[in-house]
């Protein structure tokens, strides 16, 4: 391998463009070199900032240096480049799985399985996280009850509310345990007006989410429906970057739930 | 302008996909400093991301979470990035849907930090 890099390293050099900077990067990040891989991983995707492969490049890279915020949305840019990469999905759904959220770990594992149905390693780790799963319920779920079912409220932290503000589902309550919902409600029907608006203006498309780190906790707006907005409260830990994520997450269970609910 | 402020807001615009970066005063929405492409409106961008962080300011303030640090409006087409400065400013990032948000983050933070 020691030859192998130094032969690459003297191509890049003779190249700067050349694309052998992704196994360069990769082989010192394998050799544990994490500067140098650090290095080239920066230089390639300054050149190519559209290259799904050099975005997972320098996620591998960051996640070994320990940086798993940063290493996530740069597997995050990945899957916006190339939703079917099979790298950046196994990498997701290993961060994923640290974090414990061993449902979505499994689906992006799944998914980074199903593009690369030959790695034995992933199918090993596709098995272990099914097993830690729980196993489904032997008595069948009724499907009516199923699809009445509310979006999950854990720890009171997400309300739904209308286009007005008036709350739909859920209960919000403030640290000391006062509900809040109908006063926070209106507010939030304001904000998300606020933020239509400021994307429309600054012609940034139709406005997704508004995630907003807070000294005590992590908050996300979305819209499920046009006519709805979801409020979710996490804890301050949750990198930003998977707030948006989770929240979509608790979004499509919202609007599963409304659909039924018509 | 002030030639501290715009070292600050230049590492903002190196980021992947960055529009364009700005300080701002938080009450009313004028611009301190500004690093822009040419095609971004900046006192558009300024006044709607203060109106917008003031909002966010009374969701939290009400929410009982303690005090806004730093937020993202997510859009098809990218996002608004806005850190909370000291001295009643705000730090503001306009980008296209590419720029990875932990790294925008970080740099905001640092630039945040280093307006302290």
């Amino acid at each position: 391998m020691i030859d192998d890099i130094r032969a690459w390293t003297a191509e890049l050099a003779a190249d700067p463009s050349s694309l052998i900077f992704l196994r360069l990067g990769e082989a010192l990040r394998r050799r544990s070199q994490m500067e140098a891989a650090l290095k080239v991983a920066v230089a390639g995707l300054t050149r190519y900032p559209h290259l799904p492969d050099a975005h997972d490049l320098y996620a591998r890279i960051l996640s070994d240096a320990g940086d798993l915020e940063r290493a996530f949305d740069e597997w995050d840019m990945t899957l916006r480049l190339v939703p079917t990469h099979a790298g950046a999905l196994k990498g997701i759904g290993f961060l994923y799985f640290r974090a414990g959220e061993n449902e979505l770990a499994l689906q992006h594992l799944e998914a980074a399985l199903q593009e690369t149905p030959d790695d034995e390693g992933l199918a090993q780790a596709v098995e272990r996280v099914r097993d830690l799963l729980q196993p489904p319920p032997l008595e069948p779920v009724e499907p009516e009850v199923e699809a009445s079912a509310p979006p999950p409220t854990p720890d009171e932290r997400v309300l739904l509310v209308d286009a007005g503000g008036l709350p739909i589902r859920g209960r919000l309550t403030d640290p000391a345990g006062v509900e809040i919902g109908e006063r926070i409600g209106a507010l939030l029907a304001g904000t998300a007006r606020e933020a239509a608006r400021a994307a429309g203006l600054l012609s940034l498309g139709e406005w997704q989410g508004l995630l907003i780190e807070c000294t005590q906790a992590n908050l996300c707006l979305v819209k499920p429906t046009p006519e709805t907005y979801l409020f979710e409260v996490q804890d301050p830990d949750v990198p930003i970057g998977q707030l948006g994520l989770r929240a979509e997450r608790t979004a499509r269970a919202a609007r599963r739930w409304l659909e039924a609910m018509r | 302008m002030s030639r501290t402020y715009l070292t600050l807001l230049d590492p903002l615009t190196r980021l992947v996909g960055a529009r364009g970066a700005m300080i701002v005063s938080a009450e009313d929405g004028l611009v301190v400093a500004e690093f822009l492409m040419e095609n971004v409106k900046g006192s558009a961008l300024a006044a709607l991301a203060a109106s917008l962080a003031n909002r966010v300011a009374r969701v939290v303030e009400t929410s009982g979470r303690g005090a806004p640090r730093f937020m993202q409006l997510q859009a098809k087409g990218g996002s608004v990035f806005v850190a909370l400065a000291p001295a009643d400013l705000i730090l503001v990032l306009l980008t296209g849907p590419e720029t990875a948000a932990g790294a925008a983050r970080l740099e905001m933070l640092q630039a945040v930090e280093r307006m302290g």
